[in-house]
């Protein structure tokens, strides 16, 4: 059976480079960076070489790059770390409705610790106003945190132009940037980011590590205790064959980024139009070009989500929808509630991911399945009136 | 398809559903679920000498709401009123092979969609039903947690 794999804002594969560059370090070269020894030092200076690649990819400089075990610890630590760094100076945060759950649930820690968190509405394409967000800065507001590039959707927002509000208010600026590494020019100081969270699996490294960028003038308290790792900033044996994964991967996202982006956009708007093309009532949900170049998310009006993603994965198709029907009472997701799209669409919403091993043949495959499918179940829909 | 969350059964009647789509003039209809709780199950009956002659169901809702509809179906095919309103949703699970334990409210939708069309059937022509006692037509599966 042809497999076909739109879900590159899930995971991606490890690219063939990655893979290579850590191999030696599991078995040769496996020294503890802290040891003082030859081949300590070898992974030692295998490591700072990966800081200065993930860090280039970025615009930082190695010294401001931290290693963590992902996004969301990331998240984590950006956000929990200023906002008790900062409780003197006030008590309030600036978000959206449109985090991935690693903030949204970590500002809701908050909350239930004595903080305030405006979590900012966006348009119908999922873009904040900057007015609005100017008019929700308080003399307490000690953080903002805005989502570089949305998972669900993959609407881009205006980070620079948050930026340049927060540098001029003296407020500091967090940005997840999960989705956005590898798929956007990302500068952290043309942009005037403060803190920024990467993770290695979406730009096709390894699973388990990813980073924080830390601007030199920001001062975050340890989140993880114990050895002098990480500047003393993040304690813990390092993750040295993630770490050198990610390095690779960093350096190759740099090398193709704008190549990546064309031959990746190009794709997402094939299928876009195909689909728009062949299939009656499909709407395209999230900004019509603000958006990563590899998302794509549409409403199949009349078929629920998950009949689609099965009926996709029993024809080898990997796809993924915001919501699941399960025992209790449906949830939507919160992306598609927050830009307004009805609840029967956002139940009919699947996101598709194309990423750098998809190709036209793989896409050309996926849009006669789902012309199959909406064929078939929409003339078992209860809602669904053929038109004409 | 032996590492999906369903059987190859439930996949078979999700990917070829009997009894699925429209009816012209049946005698009863019945619709339950709403686009809200995200599952929704209409059922047509065509019912001669209190005997279900033909059905049809159309269903809006994930695939296993889909094969609970159309295994439901099949068993009150040719079936008396009172003894298709004896099919439980325990049984279509059973007729099913089993369902995942998040999903055994999509059976419990096909038994009530089936009591509804035969409950509006009965309060059309006048006739009372044993198996309908107790029966509340506005009763929401997704109000029910556990099984």
């Amino acid at each position: 059976m042809r497999e076909v794999y739109l879900d590159y804002s899930a995971t991606t594969p490890v690219k063939k480079e990655v893979l290579d560059a850590m191999l030696p370090y599991f078995t040769q070269e496996f020294g503890n960076p802290s040891s003082l020894y030859r081949k300590g030092r070898e992974s030692r200076a295998a490591l700072e070489k990966a800081r200065k690649q993930v860090a280039d990819l970025i615009g930082a400089n190695d010294r401001e790059i931290f290693f963590t075990s992902g996004g969301t610890e990331s998240d984590n630590w950006a956000v929990k770390g200023v906002a008790f760094a900062n409780k003197s100076k006030g008590n309030h945060i600036i978000t959206t409705k449109i985090e991935h759950h690693a903030l949204l649930h970590t500002c809701e820690y908050l909350e239930e610790n004595g903080f305030e968190v405006t979590y900012l509405d966006v348009d119908k394409y999922g873009k904040i106003d900057l007015n609005d967000f100017e008019n929700a800065i308080r003399d307490t507001t000690i953080l903002v945190s805005i989502i570089f590039a949305n998972n669900e959707i993959g609407t881009i927002q205006p980070i620079k132009e948050i930026g340049e509000i927060t540098r001029k208010r003296g407020i500091i600026f967090h940005t997840d940037a999960v989705q956005a590494l590898g798929n956007v020019d990302i500068n952290v100081n043309e942009m005037n980011i403060d803190l920024l969270s990467m993770s290695a699996h979406k730009i096709y490294g390894p699973k388990g590590i990813g980073a924080l960028y830390v601007n030199r003038k920001v001062k975050l308290p340890n989140f993880m205790h114990g050895g002098a790792q990480e500047y003393k900033r993040r304690a813990g044996t390092e993750n040295v064959t993630g770490i050198i994964g990610f390095g690779k991967a960093a350096e190759l996202a740099k090398e193709s980024l704008h190549e990546h982006i064309k031959k990746v956009t190009d794709l997402r708007n094939y299928f876009i139009q195909s689909v728009m093309e062949k299939i009656d009532e499909v709407t395209l949900n999230g900004h019509p070009t603000d958006r990563l170049p590899g998302n794509i998310n549409m409403t199949f009006a009349y078929v629920e989500g998950e009949t689609i993603l099965l009926y996709l994965d029993v024809h080898g198709i990997s796809a993924s929808s915001g919501s699941a029907c399960s025992s209790s009472s449906f949830q939507a997701s919160h992306v598609l509630q927050a830009i307004g799209i009805p609840l029967e669409n956002a139940l009919s919403s699947i996101r598709f991911t194309v990423g750098d091993f998809t190709t036209k043949e793989d896409l050309d495959y996926v849009v006669e399945t789902l012309m199959v499918i909406t064929d078939k179940y929409r003339s078992i829909s209860p809602f669904y009136k053929k038109k004409g | 398809m032996g590492n999906n969350m369903f059987n190859d059964k439930v996949i078979e009647h999700f990917m070829n559903p009997h009894n699925a789509g429209e009816m012209e003039n049946p005698d009863a209809e019945g619709t339950i679920g709403s686009p809200v709780c995200g599952d929704i199950m209409q059922i047509f009956l065509k019912i001669e000498d209190n005997i279900i002659k033909d059905v049809k169901f159309k269903t809006f809702g994930c695939g296993s709401a889909i094969a609970s509809s159309s295994v439901a179906t099949d068993m009150i095919k040719g079936k008396t009123i009172e003894e298709a309103l004896k099919v439980t949703n325990k049984q279509v699970i059973e007729e099913l092979g089993g369902l995942p334990s998040q999903k055994v409210h999509c059976s419990v939708l096909s038994e009530q969609a089936i009591k509804t069309a035969i409950y509006n059937y009965a309060k059309e022509h006048n006739l009372e039903f044993e198996g309908l006692k107790g029966f509340d037509p506005n009763y929401d599966p997704h109000d029910h947690h556990d099984e």
